[in-house]
């Protein structure tokens, strides 16, 4: 009696779709972090995916521990993230697969003009922050246990270097990216950052340059610095919730030459240079 | 309520382990907070003082308001309006304070100062017209006629200071923003709680919260024996 309940509510429901939902766009829910949405890109390149698959795209933007856990849990259709390991261990656990590469944007080691502790041009971030620490010259920490924050204490452990806040020359913030570039420009420091942050506020930061990184991502050497991002549709067998179909539609969709060429695009006319490189297929 | 009990637990035993850590975050705390409520009440009392005793205030249309929107300044306007003073670029940026506990005490000064001078002019203003004529016609100079009448009104002079204190432990976004929140450095509680809670360490960022509010109740309390006797 219970299934024929089911069968007919589902037949009625379906007739109902039919009659009247043609037209009412499918929900496709995106966990992904704060970076890709506060950059502006999703905006950016969403309405084409929406328009092309009549969908709707829920963006959840929180930070890449949180996305993924999303993902576990169920409560996404698609996650698009950038830590490669925990990454790979969401896949191997059976949460969801396969994972395709989307973009990579990268990060930069800033610091005052004056360059107190001659860094600039130098080939990789470990050599800079082994020299400044050397020099004992001020650095400013992100200290919030940030993305940012976590690259930069992997850089630092493969400096040999273990940083002291009480030291004097390592200042620990607690504060955003934006407060602690300010405070790297008040007061003289080196620090490190994302580019796309870095490029948004650079009218404001008169007293900071890249020492590691150069003007661009084609100038980046050193592999450390570089941030890839990636997409994986989560298991549908965790949740009736889940749109499959949707989902595999985005992964292909996003992966797509004119999909990745529109990310190459993103932020060219404001900033002069892309703050995201398309990294599909290669 | 799970995470109000492990903040409790965590309270005590941050305090009865007395992390070296966090000791200097409460030493900074009182540091500033009491340089900032010194320099405020070596400065306000004084003035309010004047302005209270005199018949007449001087363009009082003007000056009451003023004093009055003093007392409920935004910390956080304060903290921006010192920080464009001593930034690099801002005419006092030759001093290097910004970033450093100097800053964070003109800017909790400067909160603190509407509200010693409001209060204790309010204060002396309610007091009997009566007894400054009496004071002053047993031969007191100014000075000491100035002093007698603030003993008189004692405890509403320590009204104004206990509103000053409670207005600048408490404040945050000043502190934030001219000290940055340094670890080790400028880092004070209200600072800390904020980090704390960003980082998602609610029982840490609760624990914080009970220790300054056990503080401002000690030092109430000191207000207040100070006061009876």
């Amino acid at each position: 009696m219970l299934r024929l309940t089911i069968v007919i509510t589902f037949v009625l429901a379906l007739g109902l779709l039919a009659a009247y939902g043609s037209q009412e766009p499918e929900v496709l829910r995106l966990a992904t972090t704060t970076s890709t949405a506060d950059s502006g890109l999703l905006d950016a390149i969403l309405p084409a995916f929406e328009e092309e698959y009549n969908a709707r795209v829920d963006v959840v933007a929180v930070g890449t521990g949180q996305a993924i856990e999303l993902g576990e849990a169920g409560d996404a259709d698609v996650i698009l993230v950038h830590a490669r390991a925990r990454e790979d261990a969401f896949v191997e656990e059976g949460h969801g697969g396969p994972r395709s590469d989307v973009m990579v944007n990268d990060f930069i080691l800033v610091g005052p003009t004056a360059d107190p502790a001659g860094v600039q041009g130098m080939g990789t971030a470990t050599e800079a922050l082994a020299t400044v620490a050397a020099a004992e010259a001020l650095f400013a920490s992100r200290g919030d246990d940030s993305g940012t924050h976590t690259r930069e204490l992997g850089l630092w452990e493969a400096a040999g270097v273990s940083p002291d806040p009480t030291s004097g020359w390592y200042n620990s913030l607690g504060q955003g990216m934006g407060e602690t570039l300010t405070y790297a420009n008040e007061a003289g420091a080196y620090t490190l950052t994302d580019r796309g942050t870095f490029l948004s506020m650079r009218e404001t930061l008169p007293d900071l340059a890249v020492m590691v990184g150069g003007e661009s991502i084609a100038a980046i050497a050193d592999s450390s610095l570089l941030n890839r991002y990636g997409v994986i549709p989560v298991n549908p067998e965790k949740s009736e919730a889940i749109n499959a179909e949707l989902a595999q539609a985005f992964v292909e969709w996003i992966t797509s030459p004119e999909t990745q060429q529109a990310i190459g695009e993103f932020g060219v006319e404001q900033f002069g240079q892309p703050l995201f490189y398309p990294d599909a297929g290669q | 309520m799970n995470t109000l009990w492990d903040a409790l637990q965590e309270a005590l035993r941050l305090i009865l382990d007395l992390d070296s850590g966090l000791v200097e975050i409460i030493a900074l705390t009182l540091r500033v907070t009491g340089a900032a409520l010194l320099l405020a009440v070596l400065i306000g009392l004084p003035i309010g003082a004047f302005l209270g005793l005199r018949s007449k205030i001087p363009f009082a249309g003007c000056l009451l308001p003023l004093i009055y929107t003093g007392m409920g300044l935004p910390p956080v306007v304060v903290g921006l309006f010192v920080y464009l003073l001593l930034s690099n670029q801002g005419p006092l940026g030759g001093l290097d304070w910004l970033f450093t506990p100097r800053a964070m005490v003109v800017a909790q000064t400067i909160i603190a100062l509407p509200l010693v001078i409001g209060l204790t002019m309010t204060t002396l203003r309610g007091l009997d017209p009566g007894i400054q004529l009496q004071v002053r016609s047993l031969g007191a100079t100014p000075t000491q006629t100035a002093w007698t009448i603030m003993t008189e009104a004692r405890l509403g002079v320590l009204a104004a200071i206990i509103a000053a204190f409670g207005g600048i432990i408490s404040e945050v976004g000043a502190v934030m923003l001219v000290g940055g929140n340094i670890e080790g450095q400028t880092r004070v509680l209200t600072t800390a709680i904020v980090l704390e809670t960003r980082r998602g360490n609610f029982a840490l960022a609760l624990a914080l919260g009970l220790i300054l509010l056990a503080i401002a109740f000690v030092t109430n309390w000191l207000f207040h024996k100070l006061s009876d006797e």
